[in-house]
């Protein structure tokens, strides 16, 4: 489990993160949701120490994350997996070399055992015969897999996914979110997504934090989230004409 | 002022970081040898056309200035050959090397920051600014002064094949100029200097490209501005190298 308790995070002044204080359940796919610039990026980077925040701590299960210097936070950076936005992926290397990379960093494997668990990843995120590609030789989705199956390749006990499905249509997002729904419940990983595609809260989210201005304005599940009484997060939430008629028939008993 | 050392210390703080103790060295020995093949290897035809061409522009040069029956030609070869080790072959070339490598290296960092590769690698646990940055400065600092050798032979070659081709002075006095008065210190004060540049040349703009911000855009401007204060930081050192090493 993921605690955050009473973060606050500002920029030059600009507060970005207001007293922010959630929970985020071991073995669930956690959701943080809200519009382009309600902070919920910089909440992610805060809890994977990428910003460090103001004041407020952070806890992974018994650890507290914010006391650690960056030496002591290596042995929890070694559980963390994190997808991000645009893949970053390194550029330089192909996909079975940016799979390994944490590999050769982190283990004594044999190249023998490394290549076999890069063999796997990739197998995981249906990618078998990409290994030799570059970066640059990928469609969207796939890059998104990649960083799936490098994110994965230490079994990671806490997964962070800064909007995944940006950039991609429909159909592969929905692919991204099942793969990342199903390697939360196949390895018990605490998954933390970022996100405000209102298609992943309805078909992965089980727990919801939404954000808004940098304070949090409401949790639950995703089935609490289409009759909650949040005028904010509905106007998010029912944004699109799709949820509008979904929200409808919900009403309507249908 | 104010921001020209509040530069200078970030520098150095990032320097702290890229000479903190490696992660794992078996990968840091793969790392320098790739960027010994990028950033020293792939500028040999560079350093080699600008070296022959300087050469024998030097050489025709010295000869039409130097048309006296007073003055012994052999001096044109000496000249030619003063010129490309002292000066040539480590200052100006480390100039070229500043445009080709730096911009290459400080677009390369920049686009890391600013695709998020480098906060992937932070995520990791790596130390993104040892693991980014001294293969990079390990691989310049001893394939420069190797480059800097190549380019003092060039150029001579260059001077005697257009003393050859347009017979504006004897090949033979060339080569004898070429060994007169000989001091192999001047080989080993070029070889320190270029080392130096490459350690500028590589830090310098790997700290532009590291805290650039933004956009591509940014990306430019920090590959330029690394450009430009690379030049100018060689230039400083250029003239405190002389005065220490030679003086």
């Amino acid at each position: 489990m993921i605690t955050a308790e009473h973060i606050s995070k500002s920029f030059e002044g600009h507060t970005v993160l207001d007293d922010i204080s959630a929970e985020f359940e071991t073995g669930k796919t956690n959701l943080i949701i809200g519009k382009s610039g309600s902070g919920k990026t910089v909440l992610l980077k805060s809890l994977v120490g990428l910003h460090p925040v103001d004041s407020g701590t952070i806890r992974y299960d018994d650890t507290d994350f914010t006391a650690l210097g960056f030496r002591e936070r290596k042995a929890i950076r070694r559980d963390i997996g994190m997808i991000f936005q645009g893949g970053a992926l390194l550029d330089s290397s192909t996909v079975a070399e940016n799979v390994q990379l944490p590999l050769d960093l982190f283990t004594e494997q044999s190249e023998e055992e490394k290549r076999a668990r890069v063999e796997f990843c990739l197998q995981r995120v249906r990618l078998r015969n990409a290994g030799g590609l570059y970066p640059a030789e990928l469609s969207g989705g796939m890059i998104k897999r990649v960083a799936i199956a490098r994110a994965i390749v230490l079994n990671p006990k806490y997964l962070f996914c800064d909007e995944p499905n940006s950039g991609l249509d429909p159909q592969t997002s929905i692919v991204i979110d099942n793969l990342i729904h199903e390697i939360t419940h196949e390895y018990g990983i605490t998954t933390i997504i970022n996100t405000h595609d209102m298609n992943s809260v309805m078909e992965i989210g089980e727990k919801i934090v939404y954000i808004h201005e940098g304070r949090k304005w409401w949790e639950g599940t995703k089935d609490d989230i289409l009759q909650a009484d949040n005028p904010e997060l509905n106007a998010f939430v029912f944004a699109s004409a799709m949820a509008k008629r979904a929200r409808a028939n919900v009403f309507s008993g249908r | 002022m104010l921001k020209i050392l509040e530069q200078i210390g970030r520098y150095t703080l990032l320097m702290g970081k890229v000479f903190s103790r490696p992660e794992k060295m078996s990968i840091y020995r793969r790392r320098i040898v790739r960027e010994m093949e990028a950033l020293g290897l792939d500028s040999i035809g560079l350093t080699a056309i600008i070296s022959v061409f300087i050469g024998a522009v030097i050489t025709l040069q010295m000869s039409i200035n130097l048309e006296s029956p007073f003055i012994p030609q052999y001096l044109i070869g000496y000249a030619t050959r003063e010129t490309m080790i002292l000066e040539f072959s480590s200052t100006v070339v480390a100039l070229i090397l500043a445009g080709k490598v730096g911009s290459s290296i400080a677009s390369e960092i920049g686009t890391m920051r600013i695709t998020e590769q480098i906060d992937a690698l932070e995520i990791m646990g790596v130390n993104s600014a040892s693991y980014l940055i001294l293969p990079k400065i390990v691989a310049t600092v001893f394939f420069f002064p190797f480059l800097a050798i190549l380019s003092i032979l060039i150029g001579i070659a260059g001077g005697y094949a257009i003393s050859v081709l347009t017979g504006i002075m004897i090949p033979d006095d060339y080569i004898e100029g070429l060994l007169y008065d000989f001091r192999p210190y001047s080989i080993v004060y070029t070889l320190i200097k270029m080392a130096f540049f490459a350690f500028i040349i590589t830090s310098i703009s790997a700290f532009f490209g590291y805290y650039a911000k933004g956009n591509s855009l940014e990306v430019g401007t920090a590959s330029t501005r690394a450009v430009v204060a690379s030049s100018i930081v060689i230039m400083i050192f250029n003239l405190i190298l002389t005065q220490i090493l030679l003086i």
